[in-house]
């Protein structure tokens, strides 16, 4: 088999399917669905809605028949009965027939500040705890928020643009910036990655955009609040991020959707970009509707993830916690092609009730001295089934490349599993790896030793799952992670015990 | 403080206690010695509500309050303390942030001031130098990695910080040097008062010659079968638990 530069997220197989049963699942805090009417696209996937996207998006040729090219992939894969089924995970097929592929609230009209976003719209955000109109006071944070499809408000841009950092969404990049777009989009995740990658490449509708140019460190933490909106309506976003040699941009990923009755298909594509000495922090916050108390009506989040350290001394960082979803498929990869970059994925996976997540990352070292760091924790309550999947690989021609892989697993109660497959391909023998992996349970003794000492059982689980995450949660910016350890300890109420 | 009525319980479908009376006053120390699986532990354990440790019939009065349908952290609450035989390990908790989980969890329930970090720090560490207890431990993960005798050595400074009025003592003593067993009950006299009472479980009686006790009493097939005042330790010593058949 020759050596392949690139990875594929079709690469992993050998999942084997888990038997999901009944089970309890805590109420949905955030379940609601806001009343804005939609443009929405009649259901149905063909090449006229692809045409109907890119023509609502006033786009350039190549980008309609990359598209096209993308949706002829897809009609392939699904011709060859090609759809992925090596994840540890179960669902029902999905009727890709029967799903939306567009929607946007109604612009009234061109919007000049805060004072003119749809009330309605800015009391879901109240709801989600979002103040947008307060973190525009706040420091330090700008907003690209995207509300269904469509972006409505966009905050602190002018100070942005005074370091000459682009964030918009991209479907305004694709207008301004046609060239980068065009030169960067799909170069890290190619339409033909696999399943999903076809599907979003082939539809995607919305998505954010970032530029850090040469030299500059972003000074704010770049945030995007992604929320499903319109009923049955598929997601998919793409976001690209581009930074340019010597600078530095932290950004920020959280989400939250209202509670449904027909599962909602999730496939976004996020694509990093670091050059010479440039480096990206991407944290994520997934708390996405898991489902009811039978595993009814959650999100189906299959997500490729995937940067690529094209400079010398670059380096690219993934954390992630991931609390909701019904599925969640999700491997944030590296591809350390610069020598010395440096690649890392700090990942807390939940899952409870019925929930099922098999996530995990690819390591792709090529050049020398590359280094990657893997520290993934796995929590499963109540009849949840984790699963960690991980790749390292070593190229021929990465000397002296260095892994070091922690997964650890912690269990509470004795009805949910957790599974971890970690393969490595070392075809340098001078490089150096090493892998630790515990698991654990959250004992009857220890929780009585924990009581006998004043401590309710309640606060026992969260006192062991914050030390079990603590690894993770030091990587994540102090806001995210004080909101993480909410997250925790919110969707474990009532599951322990 | 503490009344054991005719106490009879089972583990795991197991009856162990067969008929315990215990009367324990305010000021006394109480030491309880018998052979390997006689049921000392299960006494412990049922004195502090370990969930499975049924209690069939009898009663349990702390203070003049019956807490057997009381749940271990409440009785804990109240001011029960049990130093485990065998203390266990919370890897990734520290041992300063759960000794303050503990703190204000007693704290709040008896409607006093709970602590900050920085206060609380400086309580566990003014207790950790009175008890000689090395400071590193408190910043490690809960007896992860411990050995046997800081583990001991780390439920007597539990026991110092959260002050309980009833000390429960499952063989503090052993798996100690002559050193450790010494500074064991040190700290055990320390915390001695009129207003607290103690119960030693020990298979040794040298332990009882620093903590001298009030009673001693023989354990055996789940129950007391017979109490005196020290010397019957040294009896136990010298002869065993043969006499006693
Ligand atoms: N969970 C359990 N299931 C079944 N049997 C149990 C359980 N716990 C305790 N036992 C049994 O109860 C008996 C008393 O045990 P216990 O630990 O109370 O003894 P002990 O007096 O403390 O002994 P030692 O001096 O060795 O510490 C033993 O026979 C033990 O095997
Ligand atoms: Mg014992």
């Amino acid at each position: 088999m020759t050596t392949k530069n690139s990875i594929s997220e079709s690469e992993f197989d050998d999942g084997t399917n888990v038997e999901v049963k009944d089970s309890i699942a805590k109420s949905y805090q955030y379940g609601f669905v806001t009343d804005i009417e939609s443009e929405t696209a009649p259901k149905g996937l063909n090449e006229d809605i692809i045409r109907f996207i890119s023509n609502k998006k006033n786009e350039p040729d190549w980008l309609l028949e990359w598209r096209l090219k993308a949706y002829n992939h897809f009609l392939q894969l699904v011709e060859n009965e090609n759809i992925p089924e090596w994840a540890n995970i179960n669902h029902d097929p999905i009727d890709f027939q029967d799903m939306y592929y567009y929607s946007e609230p109604k612009p009234k009209k061109e919007l000049q500040s805060l004072d003119e976003v749809d009330p309605e719209l800015l009391a879901t955000y109240e709801k989600l705890g979002i103040p947008i109109a307060e973190q525009k006071k706040l420091a330090g944070v700008a907003v690209d928020a995207i509300f269904d499809s469509v972006s409505i408000a966009t905050t602190f841009k002018e100070e942005l643009s005074k370091y000459g950092v682009v964030f918009c969404p991209l479907s305004e990049a694709v207008q301004k910036y046609p060239d980068l777009v065009q030169k960067y989009m799909g170069s890290v995740v190619p339409y033909s990655d696999n399943f999903y990658s076809a599907l979003n490449s082939a539809v995607f509708s919305e998505g954010s955009f970032c530029y850090i140019p040469k030299g500059v460190r972003c000074p704010f933490e770049l945030t995007t609040y992604f929320r499903i909106n319109t009923q049955e309506t598929g997601q998919f976003e793409r976001t690209l991020i581009i930074a340019e040699d010597d600078s530095y941009v932290s950004y920020l990923e959280g989400c939250s959707a209202p509670m449904f009755d027909t599962n909602q298909l999730h496939a976004a594509v996020v694509e990093l970009v670091t050059l010479n000495n440039a480096e990206i922090k991407y944290s994520t916050i997934q708390n996405w509707y898991p489902g009811d108390e039978n595993g009814k009506g959650g999100i189906y989040n299959f997500v490729t993830k995937r940067g690529r350290c094209i400079g010398d001394n670059s380096k690219i960082s993934w954390t992630q916690v991931e609390t909701g979803s019904a599925i969640t498929w999700k491997y944030p990869s590296v591809i350390l092609q610069g020598d010395n970059s440096v690649g890392e994925f700090y990942s807390v996976a939940l899952t409870k009730g019925h929930q099922q997540a098999d996530t995990g990352t690819k390591m792709i070292h090529l050049g020398n001295n590359t280094r990657s760091t893997i520290i993934s924790k796995t929590i499963s309550a109540d009849k949840g089934v984790g699963t960690y999947r991980g790749l390292v690989r070593i190229n021929p021609k990465a000397e002296n490349a260095w892994n070091f892989t922690q997964c650890d697993s912690l269990l509470i109660g004795d009805q949910c599993a957790a599974h971890t497959a970690p393969y490595v391909e070392v075809k340098n023998n001078t490089s150096h790896l090493e892998h630790e992996a515990f698991t654990s349970k959250v004992s009857e003794d220890q929780l009585f030793y924990c009581n006998q000492r004043g401590i309710s059982s309640e606060d026992a689980h969260s006192l062991i799952i914050n030390g079990f995450c603590k690894e993770v949660f030091t990587q994540l910016p102090l806001e995210f992670a004080v909101e993480a350890t909410r997250l925790l300890e919110a969707n474990l109420e009532g599951a322990v015990g | 403080m503490l009344e054991v009525k005719d106490l009879y319980s089972t583990v795991s479908g197991k009856t162990i206690l067969n008929g315990v009376n215990l009367s324990i006053k305010p000021g006394e120390v109480h030491a309880i010695m018998g052979p390997n699986g006689s049921g000392k532990s299960t006494l412990s354990y049922t004195l502090a509500g370990k969930p499975n440790y049924i209690v069939d019939s009898g009663d349990i009065l702390f203070e003049d309050q019956s807490i057997i349908e009381m749940l271990p952290e409440t009785r804990a609450q109240l001011g029960i303390f049990l130093s485990f035989q065998h203390p266990l390990e919370i890897a990734g908790v520290r041992m300063d942030q759960f000794m303050r989980s503990a703190y204000n969890s007693i704290q709040k329930q008896n409607n006093n001031e709970e602590l900050d970090v920085l206060k609380f720090n400086r309580l566990l560490k003014s207790k950790s130098e009175e008890l000689n207890v090395d400071s590193d431990l408190i910043q490690r993960f809960v007896n992860h990695g411990f050995s046997g005798g800081e583990r001991k050595k780390n439920e007597i400074l539990q026991m110092a910080v959260l002050d309980p009025k009833l000390m429960i003592l499952d063989e503090p003593d052993s798996g100690l040097d002559i050193d450790a067993v010494r500074s064991v009950a040190d700290g055990i006299n320390k915390l001695r008062s009129e207003s607290k009472s103690t119960v030693i479980i020990t298979h040794y009686q040298r332990i009882l010659n620093y903590v001298i006790p009030d009673y001693v009493h023989i354990f055996m097939d789940g129950k007391i079968i017979q109490s005196g005042d020290k010397t019957l330790a040294l009896q136990v010593e010298e002869k065993g638990y043969e006499i006693f058949n």
